[in-house]
């Protein structure tokens, strides 16, 4: 494939051209698309338009549990492993952002340094920006990007922080939950959220010991869902120990998910899910420009801080300003 | 939302030394950029890669080895071949003077020496981001 001419401003890339640069395998239309996106810039809706239609034929696992378990290392290696099938894989890992200064240092990369060069690996990093739950607001349209790139595979990797980053289960295809030996008592392992999620759970660092107590509470809690017991896989990623039985697993996950038509279900699931939340995003914009209209909302304001009117009645009549007119008739 | 600061932060070459580069990485963040930093012993071919998944408006060399007459050029040189001229190239570490001009004039924008304050990279890495 010939270099592509990249034009010095991004504004003036022709969302056209890099889609095109996209279907036909170019990293570089690829990485200057999601930041289209993730910038939120007005092209990215065209964007999304355009790519979607390429879009579900990758395989995508999300990897969430605590920082410094080992999510980014057992990935590296997996990344290897399915390279050795024959796979393509993308990978999408998230870090938060400093609700400070908006800045971010990104750093999952480090773990997978000798990946990054194949070309049949694409890797990407990404800031929370403000999005809770695990995820950035764009990290699934930047999966959407690598399916149409031609990834068989896409791991996500959530920030890690703890025990309520359960948005991940409600995007990916499979869940894989990590976890360590020797981080918690057998209560840990009952806990709600993110106990609750996983269709594959891994005890990972086994090399330091101690795990059995784990992997014993784990398979005590875990229970079939939709005829599918989460297994519990013992890895050692720095080591490479357990990678081959790992991808296996994922491999039937995703089998049981075609056969059993929950992959058609939960795509339903996800549609209805990313429709609602576009809409609530549109709507949130729709507020912010009623907000800026001025005249109502001043007054709006002004009654409020005067204690004649109440926020939530002040919300309402922001919508529907005839209703604003009645009461004050 | 506003278009974010991207940075990528790294060590071409085979030394180990990478307080400075973290040094920098934090006084970037800190700024409100978002700092890609990929670790130790890095060829120029990982880092344009990397630079290219990531699409980075800038790229930060450090390079303590002594071999940044090598590695650095030919980071521009790659990056230009894969068609991403336009990221912005700038390089750190104990690198004599006249070596800097030499490497101006292959395509480093600027090099940062010992003893740099960090708002000058910071500075440094705001302007070229914005295209200057």
């Amino acid at each position: 494939m010939p270099a592509r001419r990249a034009p010095s401003r991004r504004s003036r890339d022709s969302v056209r051209s890099l889609v095109d640069g996209l279907l036909a395998g170019d990293k570089r239309a690829a990485g200057k698309l999601i930041s289209l996106i993730e910038d939120d810039e007005p092209e990215a809706m065209d964007v999304l338009a355009r790519v979607h239609p390429h879009t579900g034929h990758a395989h995508i696992v999300g990897f969430t549990g605590p920082p410094g378990v080992g999510k980014s290392s057992l990935i590296n290696r997996l990344v290897r492993a399915y390279r050795a099938r024959g796979k393509k894989v993308g990978v999408v890992a998230v870090d938060p952002t400093s609700p400070y200064t908006g800045g971010a240092v990104l750093g999952d990369r480090i773990r997978m340094a000798d990946t990054g060069v194949d070309p049949g690996v694409f890797i990407r990093s990404m800031a929370t920006r403000g999005h809770a739950g695990g995820l950035a607001l764009a990290t699934f349209d930047a999966v959407r990007v690598l399916d149409a790139l031609g990834m068989d595979l896409i791991f996500v990797e959530t920030v890690g922080a703890g025990q309520s980053e359960v948005e991940i289960a409600t995007r990916a295809h499979t869940t894989v939950v990590v976890e360590m030996p020797l981080t918690g008592d057998a209560v840990q392992t009952m806990k709600a959220g993110i106990m609750e999620i996983g269709d594959v759970y891994v005890v990972n660092k086994v090399d330091l010991g101690n795990e059995d107590v784990l992997v014993a509470n784990l398979k005590f809690q875990l229970e079939p869902r939709d005829g599918w017991t989460p297994p519990v896989v013992r890895t050692a990623a720095l080591e490479g120990r357990g990678i081959d039985e790992l991808a296996d697993v994922l491999e039937k996950h995703r089998a049981h998910l075609g056969s059993s038509g929950i992959l058609l279900r939960r795509e339903l699931a996800r549609a209805k899910q990313e429709i609602l939340e576009n809409a609530q995003r549109l709507m949130a914009q729709r507020v912010q420009g009623l907000s800026r209209l001025g005249a109502t909302f001043e007054r709006l304001a002004r009654q409020v801080a005067d204690r004649r009117l109440d926020a939530h009645t002040a919300a309402q009549r922001l919508f529907d300003p005839a209703a604003t007119r009645q009461r004050r008739s | 939302m506003a278009k974010k600061i991207r940075v990528l932060i790294a060590k071409p070459g085979l030394d180990g030394h990478d307080r400075g580069a973290k040094v920098v990485a934090r006084a970037l963040r800190d700024a409100g950029m978002e700092v890609i930093y990929t670790g130790l012993r890095q060829t120029p071919e990982d880092i344009v890669e990397a630079a290219i998944q990531e699409d980075v408006d800038a790229i930060g060399l450090s390079c303590l080895s002594g071999a940044h007459m090598t590695l650095f050029p030919e980071v521009v040189k790659l990056l230009k071949k894969r068609g991403a001229g336009d990221i912005v190239i700038a390089g750190g570490g104990i690198i004599p003077e006249e070596d800097v001009q030499r490497l101006k004039k292959a395509g480093i924008k600027e090099v940062f020496g010992p003893g740099t304050p960090l708002r000058d990279i910071v500075q440094f890495f705001e302007t070229a981001a914005k295209g200057g």
